[in-house]
């Protein structure tokens, strides 16, 4: 598995939830979002579940959710481009990265303590 | 020390609010400072004026203003969260057409903005999470 170099910036946003059956993806991204309307230089880390929210081709849930597939769609006018996932939780889901909505990069348990460390402000959803 | 709580657990559904306040005041006890609490997520619920648990369990919305009170920690709270779950201050539930509010001083609505100022301002930012 490919190691990733050390990421840095002023926020990390750790999304561990999957996009649907709760509002933890949303609430997470919306941080997101704020902080890097705020000026911050945003992180963003999918971990377990919260891989499920790369996946190309979401849609809104039976549930009248909206989904976030559009909300990772505005990342890039957020200016947030650091975007990693765990890659032991993509596997787990039979995903591959050319499965992925956005250009993401693999983030390997080593490199982990750094990029947290990496960053001034950790948020976990 | 100057620290700042994120609460994004409901209260009486998870332990992540007793469990925030509980560490709130062993700061204080060893002479650190909390500044504020942000309640985000299901945390938001911890706000209402309204919550009304039977006597011989703890009052999580009345220690929080007792904290206030006594150590001027600000309780801030996400104002999207909120309304999305049907907390609204008196301002708000106007702004609705709301016959009624169940957020109120000293607990303030605000934007997630603040959250990201709040972890920037503090020396340390711990979340409590279901």
């Amino acid at each position: 598995m490919p190691t990733c170099p050390p990421v840095t910036g002023d926020v990390l946003v750790i999304l561990r939830h999957a996009p649907h059956g709760s509002s933890w993806l949303r609430e997470g991204l919306d941080a997101a979002l704020v902080a890097a309307a705020f000026g911050q230089s945003v992180t963003l880390l999918f971990q377990g579940d919260g891989v499920l929210a790369l996946a190309k081709g979401q849609q809104g849930g039976p549930l009248g959710q909206k989904g976030t597939a559009a909300t990772l769609d505005m990342l890039a006018m957020y200016d947030i481009e650091s975007v990693h996932f765990d890659p032991e939780a993509l596997e787990r889901f039979g995903l591959a990265q050319q499965d992925l909505q956005l250009p993401a990069t693999a983030v390997d348990a080593g490199s982990l303590p750094p990029m947290i460390a990496g960053h001034r402000l950790v948020l976990t959803f | 020390m100057r620290y700042g709580l994120l609460v994004e657990g409901a209260p009486y559904s998870s332990q992540a609010s007793h469990s925030a306040l509980r560490f709130a005041m062993a700061l204080i006890a060893r002479g650190h400072r909390v500044e504020s609490v942000f309640f985000y997520h299901d945390g938001v619920y911890n706000a209402s004026r309204l919550a009304a648990p039977p006597q011989d369990e703890p009052h999580l919305h009345d220690a929080w203003c007792s904290l206030h009170a006594e150590h001027a920690t600000r309780l801030q709270v996400c104002i999207a969260a909120a309304l999305r779950r049907g907390l609204l201050d008196s301002r708000e539930a106007d702004r609705h057409g709301k016959s009624g509010h169940s957020v109120e001083p000293p607990f303030e609505l605000t934007g997630l903005g603040q959250l990201v100022d709040l972890g920037h301002s503090v020396d340390r930012l711990v979340t409590f999470a279901p």
